[in-house]
């Protein structure tokens, strides 16, 4: 299995070196990262090529790493139901990089990309209809991106006087439960409300 | 697309000076979310010339519950019942997945026993699957019989469900690293005699609907799926089973222990709403004789044992920690904290009754998944709704829908 999958990657990586820029094999899965730009292109060659064969679109996602420069991780899955194999494509973008868009290879990737614009709200070059897919209509904000609030920011009800469905600002009655499991000796820099005081007071001593 | 102005003229009974002819545009109409044959919440937005759909906008999300924002703020263990509300129909299977994703980050190897209950409740949901989705099929087509006599089929799986850990639908019985409690042997005896019944109960269904004309003539070549759509729209499980493809994860990536149990893949010829309600008849005579099979090796010796692989990941017995301190701290930390998975990122998936259903898990070493992201194959194969439909009758809709087997829990999360 992982034989096979090293020989598929040193495969692409030969055929493909403008693209590739580098490829692992991890937990019996070969995962390929590959430059903005050519995405598509490369998407297209695993497509035809006759040892990858990658005929059917998986899955398309994100991963937010705010920490980074180049935020997001946009994911790809690909399956070869005729050579049963599979792969994963990853490209690195900033919050405003335009993503190619690969609807015209593969056209299921058109809610997936609308998906992933609307949960992290990357840009897509070249999709036909880039709308919001999930969320509700007139929704603000892309939710799966790591400085959203789980809780979010408008709560919706019925109101009875109005006779209508009204938007408010989230109020929540009890605060949103957040625990904080890490054991004290292990992870989690705890910091102590007004702890952030304690240096600038120093500072003017 | 929608919600767009676009420039038609009305048919407000004027005509055309020129020519004569009267000004007609299409018809836009909403169907659902509350329409019946929309299974759950689905809104179309069709437009219709005359009956014939020229096009179909899905408007989904509006069961969009953010299950994958919720999971990065919970631990592993509490994010499992979230799968049973995926889709409901069948809700063991999405649990799979999970627990597959975990094992695989965590290198657990699973108690064969354990690994035999698991395929046991497997195929108890694909039939659960199967029953509800081939007779509400059928209803949606004008039968009123089959749902009926098939949700009577479906509560006897049910109780099989509550039996083994409690709840009728949302189970929470897979754990990662085995299953929660084990099956006392009375109940593999129940499901071995229901087993055993199944086939003459689905020779039943056959009769009501396989040969009924109107059944046929609401269901044989509509909704054509060639092998190329197939692949182009990233169908999976029955929906490319039905045009033709032999492929079943259970056989070509075997995962758990399918690779020992013999089963036939049925397959489709032409790819329409019937050959796919065909395709799931026969994978339910499959399914049953599956269960007799994983009974039969539940039975032997090599199937006794533990149902959990003991370690960091699963609690320890309730008898070891009346005795054993590092067993109780154990317990405690397990069910606050709970257990951390190395850094690393894996996609598991699973044959679910309705296609290939895959978690992504990308995890940073803590005790919650960094992202998880699920693929469900209904979102894929809605998203084909506005292909496949169109050129079809308004009514036809209904019969694509059906056996296009959307559940709303998992293509909204």
């Amino acid at each position: 299995m992982t034989e096979a999958l090293k020989e598929l990657g040193s495969h692409i990586e030969m055929k493909r070196s403008d693209c590739v820029l580098g490829w692992s094999i991890a937990n019996g899965e070969l995962t390929v990262d590959v430059a903005l730009s050519s995405i598509k292109g490369l998407v297209e060659f695993l497509k035809t090529d006759s040892t990858c064969r990658f005929s059917t679109l998986v899955d398309i996602t994100a991963v937010d790493y705010p920490e980074r420069a180049k935020r997001f991780d946009v994911v790809y899955h690909f399956l070869s139901m005729y050579q049963n194999h599979r792969i994963r494509l990853r490209v690195a973008a900033r919050a405003d990089d335009m993503v190619p868009s690969i609807t015209e290879v593969h056209p299921s990737a058109n809610w997936f990309e609308r998906e992933v614009f609307d949960m992290f709200g990357l840009l897509f070059s070249g999709h036909p209809d880039l709308r919001r897919i999930l969320s509700d209509y007139g929704f603000r904000g892309h939710p799966l991106r790591k400085d959203f609030p789980t809780t979010g920011y408008t709560e919706v009800r019925y109101d009875e006087a109005q006779k209508r469905v009204v938007y408010e600002p989230v109020s929540l009655v009890q605060e949103y439960r957040q625990f904080d499991f890490m054991s004290p000796w292990e992870g989690a820099e705890y910091i102590l409300p007004g702890d952030e005081k304690t240096d600038s007071k120093e500072g003017a001593k | 697309m929608d919600g767009d102005i676009r420039n038609n003229t009305y048919d407000d009974g004027t005509r055309d000076y020129e020519t004569g002819e009267q000004q007609i545009r299409n018809f836009n109409i909403n169907f659902g979310p509350q329409h019946p044959a929309a299974h759950g919440v689905l809104r179309l937005v069709l437009e219709l010339d005359g009956e014939i759909v020229e096009r179909c906008d899905p408007h989904i999300g509006l069961l969009h519950r953010g299950t994958e924002k919720l999971m990065e703020s919970r631990t592993y263990l509490q994010n499992l019942p979230y799968f049973d509300r995926l889709d409901y129909v069948a809700p063991m299977n999405q649990e799979h997945a999970w627990c597959l994703a975990i094992e695989r980050l965590t290198g657990v190897e699973v108690p064969r026993r354990a690994s035999l209950i698991r395929v046991l409740y497997c195929e108890i949901g694909r039939i659960l699957n199967h029953l509800m989705n081939v007779t509400t099929q059928a209803m949606d087509v004008g039968a009123l019989t089959p749902p009926v006599w098939g949700f009577e089929e479906r509560e006897k799986l049910m109780i099989f469900y509550e039996r083994a850990c409690g709840a009728r639908l949302h189970a929470a019985y897979f754990r990662p690293g085995g299953v929660h409690q084990d099956l006392p042997n009375d109940l593999l005896d129940d499901i071995e005699a229901w087993a055993k019944k199944f086939p003459s109960f689905l020779d039943d269904l056959d009769g009501l609907l396989t040969e009924n004309r109107i059944f046929k003539q609401r269901n044989v070549d509509i909704g054509k799926v060639s092998e190329q759509d197939a692949l182009d729209w990233g169908f999976s499980g029955v929906m490319v089973r039905g045009s033709g493809m032999a492929w079943d994860l259970r056989r070509a990536q075997p995962y758990e222990c399918y690779d020992e149990f013999e089963f036939q893949i049925p397959v489709g010829t032409n790819g329409d709403c019937f050959d796919r309600y065909l395709v799931r008849m026969e994978e339910m005579r499959q399914s049953a004789h599956i269960m007799l099979q994983a009974i039969e090796k539940l039975r032997a010796p090599e199937g006794q044992g533990d149902i959990l692989a003991r370690g960091k990941i699963t609690p320890p017995k309730r008898t070891d920690m009346k005795t054993s301190m590092e067993a109780l701290i154990h317990h405690f930390k397990l069910y606050t904290e709970g257990f951390h998975v190395p850094a690393g990122e894996v996609y598991a998936a699973v044959e679910a009754p309705k296609g290939e259903f895959g978690v992504y898990l990308v995890s940073d070493g803590t005790n919650m998944p960094y992202r998880a992201k699920l693929r469900a194959p209904g979102y894929l194969h809605l998203q084909a709704m506005d292909y496949v439909a169109g050129g079809h009758q308004l009514a036809d809709i209904a019969a694509i829908i059906g056996t296009m087997d959307v559940v709303f829990g998992e293509i909204d999360r």
